[in-house]
């Protein structure tokens, strides 16, 4: 099943043309991983689906984005419900210098939420694997949290909004090996209840954790196709160059 | 070898320079309270703060009606201008249009040099009369006139250095925020600025600092009138007025004259205090951001 789609996107900052004729899919309880060499327009994307791009300025967008088949870049779409059931995980952890469990409750909160918060904070934590870590020291300041649960933090953050699609983009990179692990194994779990899209540079980590696969190069989308497919025996040469590390 | 003895030279001159601003400062204050520590071998510290009655010639010294001046002006000041400056600060760092930015900080920063005397005349003239006519009062000179423009002249730096610490707030905050379904405002209020709270604060506490210490402009509007204000219509006399009116009439080495001094360390105290406060709290700001 398909959850979201987008069709002919271009976009521009300012004069330059970094994203061009994008199609694709991002099917339903499954990873979709961005991959490519830097500067190549997946970050770029992958903020096109929750428009997170709408905070740059000049930013000029063209084509649509459908989410459960609604364009959400239609004038009468609501950003700040977009956001709520498109969820982002970013490259570098970004708690709120506040406690843990103030981080988790931040989003329900300002939904409106006001019962069953201890319930909501210890499931989410749970959900990303930080429970048993973090128990004891929920009112502790987030900032004090090594990085790799600052991320898991980030997540459950993340999950406690309860979002359709969760975007990672390169939520990795900042990580040790350890970490790294930590959260690949999350993100396998998670892709039961929630639709996953990950921009990586990683390309181990994209044939580890990915049901599908986009590989870019420089604002275009080479090759979209099943994570096995373009691993194995892609139809684009250009992608098996960049595959086999020969280059990028 | 010349070249040696030159560079020797330079370094000598700059660093002479650099230790004679700390001398003066030292210097200073150890003049202040030499000459002001002796007024309590005439009144003990206890009476000078909380005595009410200041009477040259009876050679009875309380400073409370001054004190209590100061801290319902800077209050007052405080009040108008916290609210005034933050929201401001808010506007020109998250709302404002880039070009908007660039001509109003400037503006706004401009404000602070414009001398005090200035300001002192332009509440004479427009603020006191404003009150008596329009707020129907027996006189405009009063606590209001004083904190209405030391509001003004505080806030340049409440603006200022919010502004500054509200910008330092990582963009990554802000980011997080808005992608768990927050709208721009409430990340303001829930993320932004109780991040920047610290520099906000040591920006209001410089702010008080200023407030307290100013003369010139608030020695023309407030009246000075020696009794405990009562009310912010009241007329009043800051600690820095008594100062500046009463040191020239008081005979060098007379009570009186020590017991202005005395003032003065008391004026000293509170403004080195909130200094020393609000540097911790924007070093702890930096440290965290």
């Amino acid at each position: 099943m398909v959850k979201m789609e987008v069709h002919d996107l271009n976009l521009w900052y300012g004069s330059f043309h970094a994203l061009k004729d994008i199609n694709m899919k991002v099917y339903k309880h499954k990873v979709t991983a961005f991959i490519g060499p830097s500067g190549c327009g997946k970050s770029t994307l992958i903020r096109c689906l929750n428009r997170m791009n709408d905070l740059i300025s000049n930013v000029h967008v063209e084509g649509r984005v459908l989410l459960d088949d609604k364009n959400i870049y239609d004038k009468d779409i609501d950003v700040v419900n977009l956001r709520k059931r498109v969820g982002m995980v970013f490259q570098k952890p970004n708690p709120f210098p506040m406690s843990i469990h103030e981080n988790i409750t931040y989003g329900p909160k300002l939904h409106g939420k006001k019962k069953g918060l201890d319930e909501l904070v210890e499931e989410k934590l749970k959900d990303a694997a930080l429970w048993s870590e973090v128990k004891d020291i929920l009112g502790q300041n987030a900032m004090d949290l090594s990085g790799g649960q600052q991320q898991r933090l980030c997540i459950a953050r993340c999950l406690a909004v309860e979002p359709d699609v969760i975007l990672f983009d390169e939520p990795c990179s900042a990580l040790d090996p350890i970490s790294t692990g930590k959260i690949e194994d999350l993100i396998n779990e998670l892709k039961r209840h929630y639709t996953i899209v990950i921009v990586t540079h990683n390309m181990q980590q994209a044939a580890r954790i990915s049901d599908y696969t986009g590989y870019f190069y420089l604002g275009e989308l080479k090759e979209f196709n099943k994570t096995k497919k373009i691993f194995t025996n892609p139809d684009n040469p250009e992608t098996e160059r960049y595959i086999t590390g020969k280059f990028g | 070898m010349v070249r040696r003895l030159s560079e020797d030279m330079v370094k000598g001159i700059l660093g002479i320079c650099a230790i004679f601003s700390i001398i003066i400062i030292f210097l200073i204050i150890i003049f202040l309270f030499r000459e002001g520590l002796e007024a309590f071998s005439y009144t003990n510290v206890i009476d000078f703060v909380l005595g009410r009655e200041w009477n040259p010639s009876k050679e009875t010294f309380g400073a409370a009606a001054f004190i209590v001046s100061s801290l319902f002006v800077t209050v007052g000041a405080i009040i108008i201008a916290v609210p005034v400056g933050l929201l401001t600060a808010i506007f020109l760092a998250e709302l404002s249009p880039q070009r908007v930015r660039e001509v109003v900080k400037p503006a706004i920063e401009l404000l602070a040099g414009i001398p005090s005397v200035i300001y002192g005349l332009f509440g004479l003239i427009v603020i006191v009369k404003y009150i008596r006519i329009t707020l129907d009062q027996p006189t405009g000179e009063s606590i209001l006139a004083g904190s209405i423009i030391l509001a003004i002249m505080i806030l340049p730096t409440i603006i200022s250095i919010s502004e500054d610490s509200l910008r330092q707030v990582p963009r990554a905050y802000k980011e997080g925020s808005l992608a768990l379904g927050a709208t721009h405002w409430e990340s303001i209020a829930r993320i932004i600025v109780p991040s920047a709270s610290s520099g906000i604060l040591a920006s209001i506490i410089l702010g008080v600092g200023r407030a307290i210490g100013e003369t010139m402009a608030v020695v023309l509007v407030v009246g000075n009138v020696e009794k405990l204000p009562t009310s912010f219509f009241d007329s009043g006399e800051p600690l820095t007025s008594t100062i500046l009116l009463e040191m020239g009439e008081a005979a060098v080495g007379s009570p009186h004259y020590y017991s202005i001094f005395a003032l003065g360390i008391l004026l000293f105290l509170i403004v080195m205090v909130l200094n020393i406060v609000s540097n911790v709290w924007l070093g702890r700001g930096l440290k965290r951001g």
